[in-house]
């Protein structure tokens, strides 16, 4: 498989889970603030703005829950936000048209030409009416992926990228929650951003506490939005790019890094993760970011087009 | 009864649809018939339901930088397989002849020598590259792909208007046409037989896959692109597709050695034919414009070391240049020793000073044409421009004629075309497109119909707001149905293994209703 069109599917699966993983993010947050009037709006934003790695507003006035709504959902000029994710995403998929299915083609396509009229519709009225939007056309991509897309080095990569995002986003969705109290309800809300409460009620049967839900969305081997779940997906993935195990070790990095995180959390006691949850998940991001490094190294070769200088004559 | 073509006004040209006033000609019978049922409102509601079918699939056209669902008039248009026939065997013979001449230019120069051609007309065209020279193609074909582009005089007679050697583009439009047509006009296929456009892609394969330089079991194809940025991506990407082959960019190729890779997550992958989508100046920076990023250096190269084939090959142009164009019969005659089947618009040859200065007196009467423009660009129609267009034509004329040719005005057959709400009559010409193998030239039954959309306009290319129409070209009786698997006699397994879902458990209460009809059944009737 071409590099770049290999590099194009790894994105289309890390853009798509973070236009979802923020339309998640935002929608319960944006509803928590709503029906919690006693939750501080404006720590609870900073908390929110400071998981999502954006800088730039520290410091300034701080901002209400629709200047998040805006910045994080419909900021073209955010590169994280989520018109700029199903933008890129799209990008991604016009330039890689043959490698994925048709069917796919037209979901990221349609979804990218109705993105401006849904994302002001959204932002006028009701912004859960997009998050929704949002999450189902992310929902149908990945279904349509599923069944249309055969089982080969181009799916591994597209099922890569979005694991990798999973365990990136559900890392900051974690820090965001420990960063600022998002009031008394604040895990069940936690939870809701991972749809993960109704799982979480039929594993445990008891009210949601922090050791509990914590235990769920870090180390939970059997729920799809888990962290240990997506260590696991991507590893699996990264063992189908390469299946040539030798007797020892393994020779590639990505892999190394990613089954080591795996091994750390697979025998971590919660009581523990409690205890070092910021480093924990600091450890995680670097975790993602590495193996990011990694594959792009690899697989992606250097495509840059060689440019020509000038031959130089001597005396002229 | 609809009022849909209530207002249409047969034009002054050849009308493909009506001989008369209200008259359809026999091979629209069945569709005028159609036509006829239909109002404005149910055209219009199938007209948004293409335009959606068409931006959701992405199939659009940059039109001024802009993305435009690439426009398809709903009425089709229809060739009947006699005429067909002619066109087919036209466009055949031209392709072979234009692939003589291509091989004698670039290698012995007979027709030169024979005072046939003029010698300085081929060295002067810009598009003959010494570089192209002695480079000797497997099985001799350099013309891999070709698009003739053909119109219809006011006598009802087919003409080719100019050749396209180079990288003809429309194919994807002929087969997205149909599959929207077929989605949004079902009933109009039921009455007709038409012969099918989608078996493209498969005959291009096979001729490239025959155009791989040394006996390799799977020859390994590529598409080159210059991007998503080029307004014919869409169809270089669907080709790329349609074929199950890569479609790469330059950047994706190096070349070492002579041997031309491509950059995979495995490592480097050998290429052996380059189906090119990129015009010759861009394709290699050693040979041609050196600050070209589109293509792959030293790829011309590796073609003349016989490693990797370019198609369609390096250099055609020669032989769709302009000013070669009134001198192609004489080829035909020359290398084929057959009289052409397809005659030639009515050309004159400006590097004649007598014909020249005759020409300058005659510009507002005439259609002269850049001999290196393509798209439509340049192009002046005499009896439709202004005094400042002449004058300053006039002018650029006289100071290079080779640069360009001036041709006796055709008024192109029309049509009936949907436009503003309006059924009415649009110019419209016909692009064939060839496949040759080596062997045989396949012609692609029916081809793109591009239609002149404003009113009374003679230029259909798209870049200049053209539409296009789908072409029909109607099997005869004898042909028989288009090969199909056949009803065998005998259930195939896939009929064996046909089994009725298997029913889900019920849910109780469902499960005691369904108990209690059934007692009902069977009691006795009282």
């Amino acid at each position: 498989m071409l590099s770049r069109i290999a590099e194009s599917l790894y994105w289309i699966g890390r853009y798509t889970e973070r236009a979802e993983d923020t339309a998640r993010l935002l929608d319960v947050h944006y509803h928590h603030l709503l029906e919690d009037r006693w939750a501080d709006e404006a720590a609870a934003c900073a908390g929110l703005l400071r998981a999502m790695g954006d800088e730039r507003h520290e410091g300034s006035p701080a901002m209400d829950a629709d200047g998040v709504t805006e910045f994080l959902a419909f900021d073209i000029k955010n590169p994280a936000s989520i018109t700029s994710s199903i933008t890129a995403a799209w990008e991604n998929a016009r330039g890689a048209r043959e490698a994925i299915s048709s069917e796919m083609w037209e979901v990221l396509n349609t979804t990218h030409h109705t993105l401006s009229a849904r994302a002001r519709l959204g932002a006028g009225r009701s912004p859960h009416d997009f998050f929704r939007w949002v999450k189902e056309r992310a929902s149908m991509l990945a279904g349509l992926a599923d069944s249309t897309l055969s089982r080969d080095e181009g799916w591994s990569f597209l099922v890569l990228g979005r694991n990798l995002e999973r365990i990136d986003m559900t890392a900051r969705l974690l820090s965001a929650r420990y960063g600022e109290s998002w009031g008394p309800s604040g895990w069940t809300t936690t939870l809701r951003c991972c749809s993960a409460y109704e799982a979480y009620l039929r594993t445990y049967r008891h009210a949601v506490d922090a050791s509990s839900a914590l235990e769920f969305l870090l180390l939970d081997r059997l729920f799809p939005r888990s962290v240990l779940h997506a260590l696991t997906a991507a590893e699996q993935s990264l063992a189908e790019l390469e299946p040539r195990a030798g007797r020892t070790g393994v020779d590639d990095e990505a892999r190394r890094i990613i089954g080591r995180s795996h091994a750390a959390l697979s025998f971590l006691r919660v009581s523990d993760a409690i205890a070092d949850l910021p480093e924990l998940l600091e450890e995680l991001q670097g975790a993602t970011a590495q193996v990011h490094a990694a594959v792009t190294g690899r697989y992606f070769l250097d495509n840059r087009a060689i440019e020509w200088s000038a031959e130089v004559r001597a005396g002229a | 009864m609809g009022d849909l073509l209530d207002d249409y006004r047969v034009s002054g040209a050849f009308d493909e649809m009506f001989a008369g006033v209200a008259e359809p000609r026999e091979h629209y019978r069945s569709l005028h018939g159609v036509l006829q049922t239909l109002s404005r409102r149910d055209f219009e509601e199938r007209c948004d339901a293409r335009d959606r079918a068409f931006r959701d699939a992405g199939i659009t056209f940059q039109l001024s930088g802009e993305e435009r669902p690439f426009p398809l008039d709903l009425v089709p248009r229809i060739l009947p397989a006699q005429e067909w026939a002619t066109i087919e065997a036209g466009v055949r013979q031209r392709v072979l002849a234009l692939e003589a001449f291509l091989a004698d230019v670039y290698g012995p120069g007979r027709i030169l020598a024979d005072g046939v051609i003029p010698r300085r007309l081929v060295v002067s065209s810009t598009c003959f590259f010494r570089a192209a020279a002695g480079i000797e193609p497997p099985r001799g074909v350099r013309v891999h792909v070709a698009g003739i582009d053909l119109v219809r005089d006011s006598a009802g007679r087919f003409r080719v208007l100019e050749d396209n050697l180079r990288t003809p583009s429309g194919i994807s439009y002929v087969i997205e046409n149909r599959r929207a047509m077929t989605r949004v006009f079902p009933e109009l296929f039921a009455s007709h037989r038409v012969r099918r456009v989608a078996d493209y892609p498969t005959h291009l394969l096979e001729a490239l896959r025959a155009a791989a330089p040394e006996p390799v079991d799977d020859p390994c194809v590529v598409v080159l692109t210059p991007g998503v940025h080029n307004a014919a991506y869409f169809e270089h990407s669907f080709l790329a597709r349609q074929m199950g082959v890569e479609l790469v960019e330059g950047s994706d190729l190096v070349c070492r050695d002579n041997i031309v890779t491509m950059r995979t997550t495995e490592g480097l992958h050998r290429v052996d034919v380059i189906y090119r989508r990129i015009d010759d100046e861009y394709l290699d920076p050693l040979h041609f414009r050196g600050d070209s990023i589109l293509g792959c250096p030293g790829v011309v190269n590796a073609a003349r070391a016989g490693t990797v084939t370019i198609a369609n090959a390096v250099g055609n142009g020669v032989g769709d240049d302009k000013a070669l164009y009134p001198y192609v019969p004489d080829m035909i005659r020359y290398y084929l020793q057959e009289d052409p089947v397809l005659a030639n618009v009515d050309t004159f040859r400006l590097e004649d000073p007598d014909t020249c200065a005759w020409v300058l007196e005659r510009l507002d009467q005439l259609v002269v044409k850049p001999v290196d423009g393509s798209g439509g660009h340049g192009l002046v129609i005499g009896p439709q421009a202004d005094d400042a267009t002449l004058t300053l034509l006039s002018k650029r004329v006289s100071a290079n004629p080779r640069g360009w040719i001036a041709q006796e005005p055709v008024n192109l057959s029309t049509a009936p075309t949907y436009v503003d709400d309006t059924m009415g009559p649009r110019h419209l010409d016909l692009r064939p497109f060839a496949i040759h193998d080596g062997e045989r030239v396949w012609v692609v039954p029916g081809g793109l119909t591009r239609v002149a959309l404003p009113e009374g306009s003679l230029v259909v290319n798209s870049s200049q707001g053209g539409g296009s129409k789908d072409t029909w070209v109607l099997a005869t009786t004898a042909e028989g149905p288009e090969p199909v698997p056949e009803p065998g006699a005998e259930p195939s397994a896939g009929d064996k293994l046909l089994r009725a879902p298997q029913p889900g458990p019920l849910p109780a209460q469902d499960a005691q209703q369904q108990q209690q009809q059934q007692q009902c059944a069977v009691r006795p009737p009282c």
